[in-house]
């Protein structure tokens, strides 16, 4: 029997190694795997690349992460926002290194990842500084610039309904990232608000197939707070 | 331009904010897809009449976002880029970031309206940051935006607070994009972008073109 579930985070969490590159799924906080952040805390791994969105608000999630030190590289497209207080002090102590990247960039490196594409031309940042020093090529008269896909050691992941062998489905805009996160790691950890059988998901409406997922826990806590 | 007097007081009043966005809504079509960004440009939807269907874009994956949800109606797993909640009309969609970024980047949005800090009269566009140094810099989508979509519309105010102008000849911010944009919409009036540089299209009543030039850097043409 195939069986993804797992009982604890202490299950979810083991053999995340020091130095990963960790995907974490959210736009905002929205989609974003709470649970799984602070079951990342507990456990303890350090000197990690955090792939996300967003860099964090407050003092809590991906903030106390790198406010513990746990967190040496940044890789995102919008880490300044309101309440961006740990980030922002980090990065100007020079106790965080920034690697800022266009947002539809971020998500094409991620998605080339999981689909087995080493690089590709775009044309976003063409001419600017995000692509300073970076190859580019003339391609049928327009300007592009060579971009790396971007794997992940390992992807947390939110999900709305999942059964036991990893498909999942999301809740509105709290798709955004998880998806493309979940193909392109070497482990993809879900957290999600229902566990149902296997067979009750719509299969049209399956948006992750199990076969990009490795572990799954049940962490039901409603709606987030507005 | 240091030595630059100020320009003359006006007589003419600038356009607010809504108005800004009212004059670029009357401009955009039924039938448009539609990426907005954060600032005056989120307020264009709010003008265009819910029987002119324009399907409205975000970058978090939404497609088709519908008025603003009543307070205390508010879904908490809908927002839009602007980290703001939102609605989804009939007919709108979900999709993961890669694809919603495959609808920015692969040419399907008929336009694009974003705020910016400047706009050369070559269509350069520096809208993301203030310095090179920017202590601590965020892009988000802009530059999947500006070099994305099918067209660009700024929407700005035409000079700075105190009175330096932003459409100028070469952008001093770092740029988003490289002859991206092809109008703009500022408090002042709308010029599109050409190969002869910026074309008046119109300008608020009661402003002179003498005006308008006074505090515009770059040289401005009329329309052939």
């Amino acid at each position: 029997m195939i069986d993804k579930t797992v009982r604890t985070m202490a299950e979810a969490m083991a053999g995340i190694a020091d130095g990963s590159t960790v995907l974490l799924g959210g736009f905002g906080a929205v989609g974003q795997p709470n649970a799984l952040l602070d079951g990342l805390i507990e456990q303890g791994a350090k000197d990690l690349t955090v792939v996300a969105n967003n860099a964090g608000t407050g003092h809590v999630g991906l903030a106390r992460l790198m406010e513990l030190g746990r967190v040496g590289r940044i890789i995102c497209s919008y880490p300044r926002s309101v309440g961006s207080v740990v980030f922002e002090e980090l990065f100007r102590a020079g106790k965080l290194e920034l690697e800022l990247v266009p947002q539809g960039t971020l998500a094409e490196r991620m998605r080339a990842a999981g689909a087995g594409i080493p690089a590709f031309f775009t044309p976003t940042a063409y001419g600017t500084k995000l692509a300073a020093g970076k190859e580019t090529r003339e391609i049928n008269g327009r300007h592009f610039v060579l971009e790396y896909a971007l794997p992940g050691d390992v992807a947390l992941i939110e999900a709305w309904e999942a059964d036991r062998w990893g498909n999942l489905t999301y809740r509105a805009s709290g798709r955004n990232f998880n998806p493309v996160m979940a193909m392109a790691a070497e482990l993809t950890i879900v957290q999600t608000q229902h566990i149902v059988e296997l067979g009750a998901l719509d299969p049209q409406c399956v948006v992750t197939p199990g076969i990009f997922v490795n572990r799954v826990l049940h962490v039901p806590y409603g709606d987030p707070p507005l | 331009m240091p030595d630059t007097p100020p320009p003359e007081p006006m007589d003419a009043k600038p356009l607010g904010r809504g108005a800004m966005a009212a004059r670029v809504a009357a401009d955009i079509p039924e039938g448009w897809c539609v990426n907005l960004g954060i600032g005056i440009p989120t307020l264009v939807a709010d003008h265009v009449p819910v029987e002119r269907e324009v399907i409205f874009h975000s970058e978090n994956g939404v497609l088709g976002i519908g008025p603003a949800p009543a307070k205390g109606h508010e879904n908490p797993w809908l927002i839009n880029a602007g980290k703001q909640h939102v609605t989804l009309r009939a007919g709108g969609s979900f999709t993961h970031h890669a694809d919603s970024f495959a609808i920015i980047r692969g040419g399907h949005l008929d336009l694009c309206v974003l705020g910016a800090f400047e706009v050369a009269e070559n269509g350069d566009v520096a809208n993301w940051a203030t310095s090179e140094n920017d202590t601590a810099p965020a892009v988000g989508g802009a530059m999947d935006l500006a070099a994305g979509a099918k067209r660009l519309w700024v929407v700005m105010e035409h000079t700075t607070k105190d009175g330096r102008p932003r459409l100028v000849q070469r952008c001093s911010y770092p740029l988003t994009a490289l002859g991206a944009a092809s109008r703009v919409y500022t408090n002042l009036a709308v010029l599109d972008i050409t190969p002869r540089g910026f074309v008046v299209r119109d300008m608020i009543p009661g402003l002179t073109l003498e005006a308008l030039q006074a505090r515009t850097e770059a040289r401005l043409h009329l329309p052939a």
